[in-house]
C-alpha cells in the first residue's frame, strides 16, 4: 500500500459536528463524491499533511435530507451542488444554491432521474 | 528578449510549410493500421480487443474490415494478433473527402 | 447609488483554452461578484466506466485531458493496481516518472505561452510554444504519440526506453535548458510583465488552505504541499523538496511554475541516472474487489481517483476530482474586487483545465 487511509462511516446527523471538528484540527477538503448502490453511499475526503481521512455516510434513499457543510468549508458549494444536479440528493442550505443550474446542459436537472414510460400514442401515429 | 529576437530575424522559420515541404515521422509514431491478409486466421481477437469497434471480422465471408476514422491508434489490436500479421505504419492515414471502411479478403 | 451591469465572460473568449462561464457583476470597471457555471463539455465520462472493463478503461482515462493526459492513466493504473495488490516492477515505475516530468515541463510550458498571450505579449507566447515543440519531439521518439502516450496499461509500461533512447533525451534536455532559460528569464525580470503581475490577485495563506486551492495556487502563497511526496511509483527514491513562495499574487505563482520546469529536468537526471535492468510489466489475472482513493501531483495540483470495484470486470464507480475543479473557489474568491481588465490573467493564473474539470 502506498499510504495509509482511514475510511470512517457515521451517520447523518454527526457530520456537521464531526466536520467543524476536523477544521479545528487544521483538516483541509478534498472532495465529496457519491455511488448509487443498493443505496447512496457519500463520501467526505479531508486531508492534513498527507494524513488521508474519509467519512462515509449511507443513505436508504435519495429522499433523506442532508445538511450542508458549506458554512464550515465555504468551497464545499461546488461539490454540493455537481451532488444536486448529477444524482438528485437534497442537500439543505447551501451557500450559494444554484437550484439546478450548474451544470448548462440542455438535459435539465437532474441526471439520473426513473426512466419514464414511452407515450403510446406516438407509436400509433407512425 | 532582444537577443531572441535579433536571432530570430536571422534564423531559417520554426514551421515547415506542409504539404508543400515534407513531414518528418519518428520511428515509433502510431500511425495507420495495416494488415497482412493472407496470414490471418480470422480469429477475431483484434475485434474483440478494439476499444472502439473499428475492426468488423466475418468468418463466413472470409474478409476483415476497419474503419479508419474510428481508429485511434491505440495498438492493442497489434498487441492481441496471435498470428502477428497486424502492424502499426509510422505514417498518418490520408485525409480524404468520403468516410470509406477498407475491406480486405482472404486470397 | 452605482449602477450594477453584468458581463458575461466565456464560454468563447480567445484567451480561454477551454469553455468556461463566468458571470461578472460589475460597478463601473471593478468585478464585485463572479458566478460559475460549467457543463459546456461534458462527455460523461464516469458513466462510462459501466460499460468498458477495466482493463480497456485505461484509453478513456488517458483521454479525458489532453493537456494533462499520462498522469491521468497512470493514476487509473495505480488505483486498480492496489486494489488488485499488484506489484509494479521497478523499472516500469521509473519509465512512468520520466514520462509524468516531460508531461509536467510541456504543460507548464503551453501554460507560460496562454499566460503571455493573456496579458498581450505574443511574441513571447510563440517562443514559448516553439521550445515546446522539442519536448513533444522526445515524447513522441519515445511512446509515438504526440499528446496522447498510450503506454501505460494496468500492470506497468507498454513500451521501453533502451540505453541509447535514455542517453539522447539527457544530450537534448541539455540544450533546452539553455532555451527555456532565456525564455523565463524574460518572465522574471521584464519590467512590463512585472507591472501586470505583481500586486494581482492575493490571496494569503490561510484562505488558501481555506478554500481548498491545490497545487501551484496553493505553494505560491507560502503552503508547501506536494503529492509527489507521498512516494508512489519510484519517487520514494529522488531528492527533491516542494517549491514555494510568499507573496501569494499571480507573479509568485508564475515563478513557481518556472522553478518548477527546472526542477523537473533535474527529476529527470536522477531517475535517468537511476533507473534498473527488469521486466516491463506484471500479469494481470482475475477481477478487483475493494475501493481505494489514489492521489497524485498532476502539473495544475492534486487529483484523486476514487474506484470502487466489487468482483465484476466493470468498475462499480469511477470518481475524477481534478484540481481545477478545486481551484475555482479561490478564483471566485480572488475575482472580487478586481478589475475588468485583470479577469483574464485571474482565469489563467489557476491554470484552468475545463475538460478534466467537466469529464
Amino acid at each position: 500500500m502506498t499510504e495509509e487511509q482511514t475510511i470512517v462511516p457515521i451517520k447523518p446527523e454527526e457530520l456537521v459536528g464531526r466536520v467543524t471538528e476536523l477544521n479545528k484540527a487544521g483538516y483541509r477538503l478534498v472532495q465529496i463524491c457519491a455511488t448509487k448502490t443498493d443505496n447512496i453511499e457519500l463520501n467526505y475526503t479531508f486531508d492534513n499533511k498527507y494524513r488521508f481521512m474519509d467519512l462515509k455516510i449511507a443513505l436508504p434513499s435519495v429522499e433523506v435530507e442532508i445538511p450542508s457543510i458549506s458554512s464550515v468549508y465555504w468551497s464545499a458549494f461546488l461539490y454540493e451542488n455537481e451532488l444536486k444536479d448529477l444524482f438528485n440528493i437534497k442537500v439543505k442550505d447551501i451557500v450559494i444554491d444554484y437550484k439546478g443550474t450548474f451544470y448548462k446542459t440542455s438535459v435539465k436537472w437532474p441526471f439520473n432521474p426513473p426512466a419514464p414510460e414511452k407515450p403510446k400514442e406516438e407509436k400509433k401515429n407512425d | 528578449m532582444t537577443k531572441t529576437i535579433l536571432k530570430s530575424l536571422c534564423m531559417k522559420p520554426a514551421t515547415v510549410k506542409y504539404p508543400f515541404g515534407p513531414r518528418e515521422y519518428h520511428k515509433r509514431t502510431r500511425g495507420k493500421v495495416f494488415i497482412d491478409v493472407d496470414q490471418c486466421i480470422l480469429c477475431s481477437l483484434c475485434q474483440r480487443k478494439c476499444p472502439t469497434g473499428a475492426i468488423v471480422v466475418n468468418r463466413n465471408d472470409k474478409t476483415w474490415e476497419i474503419d479508419p476514422y474510428r481508429c485511434i491508434s491505440c495498438g492493442a489490436c497489434v498487441e492481441a494478433c496471435p498470428k502477428k500479421c497486424l502492424r502499426l505504419d509510422n505514417k498518418y492515414s490520408k485525409t480524404s473527402t468520403k468516410k470509406e471502411k477498407e475491406l480486405f479478403r482472404h486470397a | 447609488m452605482t449602477k450594477r451591469t453584468i458581463i458575461p465572460f466565456g464560454p468563447q473568449h480567445p484567451v480561454l483554452p477551454e469553455p468556461i462561464h463566468l458571470d461578472l457583476v460589475m460597478e463601473d470597471e471593478k468585478v464585485v461578484q463572479a458566478i460559475p457555471s460549467i457543463g459546456f463539455i461534458h462527455r460523461g465520462l464516469e458513466k462510462l466506466v459501466e460499460k468498458k472493463d477495466f482493463v480497456e478503461y485505461v484509453y478513456v482515462a488517458e483521454r479525458i485531458c489532453g493537456i494533462c493526459s499520462f498522469i491521468h492513466g497512470m493514476t487509473y493504473c495505480l488505483a486498480v493496481e492496489e486494489i488488485m495488490k499488484l506489484e509494479v516492477p521497478e523499472r516500469a515505475s521509473y519509465l512512468r516518472v520520466i514520462w509524468s516530468e516531460m508531461s509536467r515541463i510541456h504543460s507548464h510550458l503551453l501554460w507560460l505561452g496562454l499566460f503571455a498571450d493573456s496579458f498581450g505579449f505574443e511574441s513571447l507566447f510563440m517562443h514559448s510554444w516553439r521550445v515546446r515543440e522539442g519536448i513533444l519531439d522526445i515524447i513522441e521518439e519515445t511512446t509515438g504519440g504526440r499528446v496522447i502516450f498510450g503506454s501505460c496499461k494496468v500492470g506497468g509500461v507498454r513500451k521501453d526506453i533502451d540505453k541509447a533512447g535514455l542517453e539522447i533525451i539527457l544530450k537534448k534536455l541539455e540544450k533546452y535548458e539553455k532555451e527555456i532559460k532565456e525564455i523565463t528569464d524574460v518572465f522574471i525580470n521584464d519590467s512590463t510583465v512585472k507591472h501586470r503581475l505583481i500586486g494581482v490577485g492575493i490571496l494569503t495563506k490561510e484562505e488558501a488552505y481555506a478554500l481548498g486551492a491545490v497545487g501551484p495556487t496553493l505553494r505560491g502563497s507560502g503552503v508547501s504541499q506536494d503529492m509527489r511526496k507521498l512516494g508512489y511509483a519510484a519517487y520514494k527514491n529522488i531528492n527533491f523538496e516542494p517549491i514555494t513562495e510568499t507573496s501569494g499574487d499571480s507573479y509568485a505563482r508564475c515563478v513557481v511554475r518556472i522553478k518548477e520546469l527546472f526542477q523537473s529536468i533535474d527529476i529527470i537526471r536522477q531517475a535517468i541516472a537511476k533507473i534498473p535492468e527488469g521486466p516491463l510489466e506484471v500479469k494481470v489475472t482475475g477481477t478487483p474487489n475493494g475501493e481505494y482513493f489514489a492521489r497524485t501531483e498532476q502539473p495544475r495540483g492534486e487529483v484523486v481517483y476514487y474506484a470502487k470495484a466489487n468482483g465484476t470486470k466493470f468498475l462499480q464507480r469511477l470518481r475524477v476530482r481534478t484540481p481545477t475543479f478545486a481551484n475555482v473557489g479561490p478564483l471566485v474568491k480572488v475575482l472580487q474586487g478586481c478589475e475588468l481588465a485583470d479577469v483574464p490573467v485571474l482565469v489563467l493564473t489557476i491554470d484552468p483545465c475545463i475538460s478534466c474539470t467537466e469529464r
